[in-house]
């Protein structure tokens, strides 16, 4: 199979899906002429026009507020935010109205649209360009919340999320985009809500999101030459979620470890830990092990960054004191 | 009317080449792999800066943006903090936690450069608050740019500071572009200053590249604030003279073949004219300044390589005052 970047992947979709449906228009900041700040956009306004191809001002509100607006008389914006950290400044139109009017309404609502971004630490950013917050999202019924983690799940999930008729918040990483992954010619649409087992194995299982799926994956390659067996889950979508495919595992290996990039608290992975506790808890031979950032927000300092973030070793040092536990 | 005298036009000249060697060197250090993170360069704006904190002391407030080093430098923060907070060493003034995007000083009235377009407009108006609350004189001036005149936070907090007559001051560096975006594809007004009539305050468009000018307008501007008569949105109509961000060659978007003029403009250039018309300033006074400057920094860059970068454990430190 031919190989490309994740950022191409994300382009593709676009184009793809701008090409099939009329209906479908991109707006946000310096998308147009610029391709946006991580090049996920070059070369659609050439293809598509300014009309469809829409540069915004810095107005994160007005951004998604008008992508709902436009979705309710029937069109299919896919709204980007340059940055996961501006969602904060954006919130009312996203919590509030997105997440909520097809509810409100009793039904009676079109809320297509897709919220196109990108978290995640690595690049020295600080503070307020670094953060992973997909728990805010998936805490917010009404809203889908997509994370891939590979250019193929990035391409398929975002066809998929644009063709779907609720809003879904898409997350992409920014240390991803210039990943090469292997993405059919042909189309694809992969499901929202499906989950996929990166890697098999029978001592652990590993449940990992977004950037910790590498990780995850590069660790559980250095555990098997010393013995351990882990398989590797990437939920791709944190909600709805796959329990099945997680819990399926949880119950064949009888270990679990989380990992996001995101803190622990209160994070993501705490939801996965309540639910197999729950519903797999006859099965379970250790505690479940979370792997995530420290808390406190993200340093400048590559060297506190490093720290900070949780990497493969961290990944590798979890799982062995899970072991060492039985 | 604020006349400019030969103290405070050599403060704004020599505050000027401050920022301007300060923002050469760290593009240069940064192109040679040995800053961190990314850098937005203030190159071309220098006037609005110095002109603007010419009136300041550190008991006088400033926010400012992701172009926030000549700020900084204007509002008296010195080379050594800031260089070794570019190099993420924990002498910076943010102890490497900050760096590029928020190096501030509590203790100058620098109440940070922000990495969140428009972030700064409504701290300011609280800091200025915050200030007639202690009954004193001071102001609070908040620097930002066109793209940011299109956020919530920059009608809000103009809005409330002028609704209580707050003494701040909203400068506006309209340099044309947000990022990638051309002014004119982002607002339909030909001038942001009419955006104060909305909000009955007064605005001014002033001259970005005329020092002198700013001085002036700001001049009166802050000296309206502190007799308590309200804020004032200025307008600076300057230019960026790089692109958006160091890497960025500013060719995607128009932004090569809109320079050129204001090029001719340079500040630190048309301005050491006018200064040695007046014999103010000489050839050698100038080479001086330069030469000064110059050592300066070469120091402070020594100091910041030579500094250790923070311990792992300072990374979980000031999070919280107390927990
Ligand atoms: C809330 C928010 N939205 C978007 C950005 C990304 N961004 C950083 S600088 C910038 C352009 C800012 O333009 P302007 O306010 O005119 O300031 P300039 O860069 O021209 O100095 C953008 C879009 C951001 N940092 N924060």
């Amino acid at each position: 199979m031919r190989e490309i970047l994740y950022r191409e992947a994300i382009i593709e979709a676009l184009d793809e899906e701008m090409a099939r449906d009329g209906s479908v228009f991109l707006l946000g900041e310096d998308i147009a002429e610029f391709g946006g700040s991580y090049k996920t956009t070059v070369g659609l306004l050439e293809k598509y026009g300014a009309e469809r191809v829409r540069n915004t001002p810095i107005s994160e509100q007005g951004i998604i507020g008008t992508a709902l607006g436009s979705a309710l008389v029937g069109m299919r914006p896919v709204a980007e935010l340059m940055y996961i950290d501006f969602s904060a400044v954006a919130m009312d139109q996203i919590v509030n109205q997105v997440a909520k009017v097809r509810y409100m309404f009793g039904g009676k609502a079109n809320t297509s649209l897709v919220i196109r971004t990108q978290g995640g630490a690595g690049r020295s950013s600080a503070a307020q360009h670094a953060q992973s917050l997909e728990a805010w999202f998936v805490h917010v019924p009404g809203l889908k919340v997509v994370m891939p983690s590979s250019a193929r799940d990035a391409k398929g999930l975002l066809k998929a999320a644009i063709r779907d008729d609720d809003p879904v918040f898409f997350i992409e990483h920014k240390l991803l985009y210039l990943e090469r992954g292997a993405v059919p010619e042909e189309e694809e649409v992969i499901p929202i809500g499906v989950a996929e087992v990166k890697r098999e194995g029978s001592d652990l299982t590993i449940v990992a999101t977004s950037s910790m799926v590498g990780k995850s994956l590069a660790a559980a390659k250095e555990l098997e030459n010393e013995g351990v067996s882990c398989e590797v889950i990437d939920p791709r979508t944190l909600f709805p979620l796959d329990t099945e495919t997680i819990l399926a595992s949880v119950r064949k290996t009888g270990r679990l470890l989380i990992t996001h990039e995101a803190v622990q608290r209160c994070g993501w992975g705490a939801e996965i830990a309540a639910m197999a506790a729950k519903d797999a808890f006859d099965y379970l031979d250790a505690p479940i092990e979370r792997v995530c950032a420290k808390e406190t927000p993200v340093p400048f300092s590559p060297k506190l960054e490093s720290y900070v973030i949780p990497d493969k070793d961290d990944v590798i040092a979890g799982v062995r004191g899970m072991l060492e536990t039985v | 009317m604020i006349r400019l005298t030969k103290v405070k036009a050599l403060w704004i000249y020599e505050t000027m080449v401050r920022i301007r060697r300060f923002e050469e060197r760290s593009i240069e250090l940064f192109q040679a792999g040995e800053l961190p993170g990314f850098l937005h360069a203030y190159i071309g704006e220098e006037a609005v800066a110095a002109g603007v904190c010419a009136h300041l002391t550190p008991k006088d407030q400033i926010t400012s943006t992701h172009r926030g080093h000549g700020h900084m430098i204007a509002k008296g923060l010195q080379y050594e903090g800031m260089f070794a907070e570019l190099y993420a060493r924990a002498t910076g003034y943010c102890k490497g936690k900050g760096g590029s995007m928020h190096i501030a000083d509590q203790d100058l009235g620098a109440l940070g450069a922000n990495g969140i377009v428009g972030g700064g407009i409504p701290i300011a108006a609280g800091a200025a608050l915050g200030l007639r609350f202690k009954g004193e004189k001071h102001v609070a001036v908040s620097f930002f740019g066109d793209g940011a005149s299109n956020e919530g936070a920059f009608h809000e907090g103009i809005n409330i500071a002028a609704t209580w007559k707050l003494p701040a001051v909203f400068v506006c560096e309209n340099n044309g572009f947000a990022e990638s975006t051309p002014r004119a594809t982002h607002q339909a007004v030909q001038d942001i200053a009419d955006r104060a009539k909305a909000y009955g305050m007064p605005g001014i468009v002033v001259d970005g590249m005329d020092p002198q000018a700013v001085y002036e307008v700001a001049g009166e501007a802050i000296a309206r604030a502190r007799k308590g008569r309200g804020p004032t949105l200025i307008e600076a109509k300057t230019m960026r003279f790089l692109g958006h961000y160091v890497g960025d060659p500013g060719t995607a978007y128009g932004h090569d073949k809109e320079v050129g003029k204001w090029l001719k403009r340079d500040p630190i250039i048309t301005f050491a004219e006018v200064l040695v018309k007046k014999k103010w300033l000489n050839k050698s006074n100038i080479d001086a300044i330069h030469a000064n400057v110059n050592n300066e920094m070469e120091e402070a860059i020594e100091f910041a390589r030579k500094s250790p970068e923070p311990e792992l454990g300072d990374a979980m430190t000031d999070i919280y005052a107390s927990v």
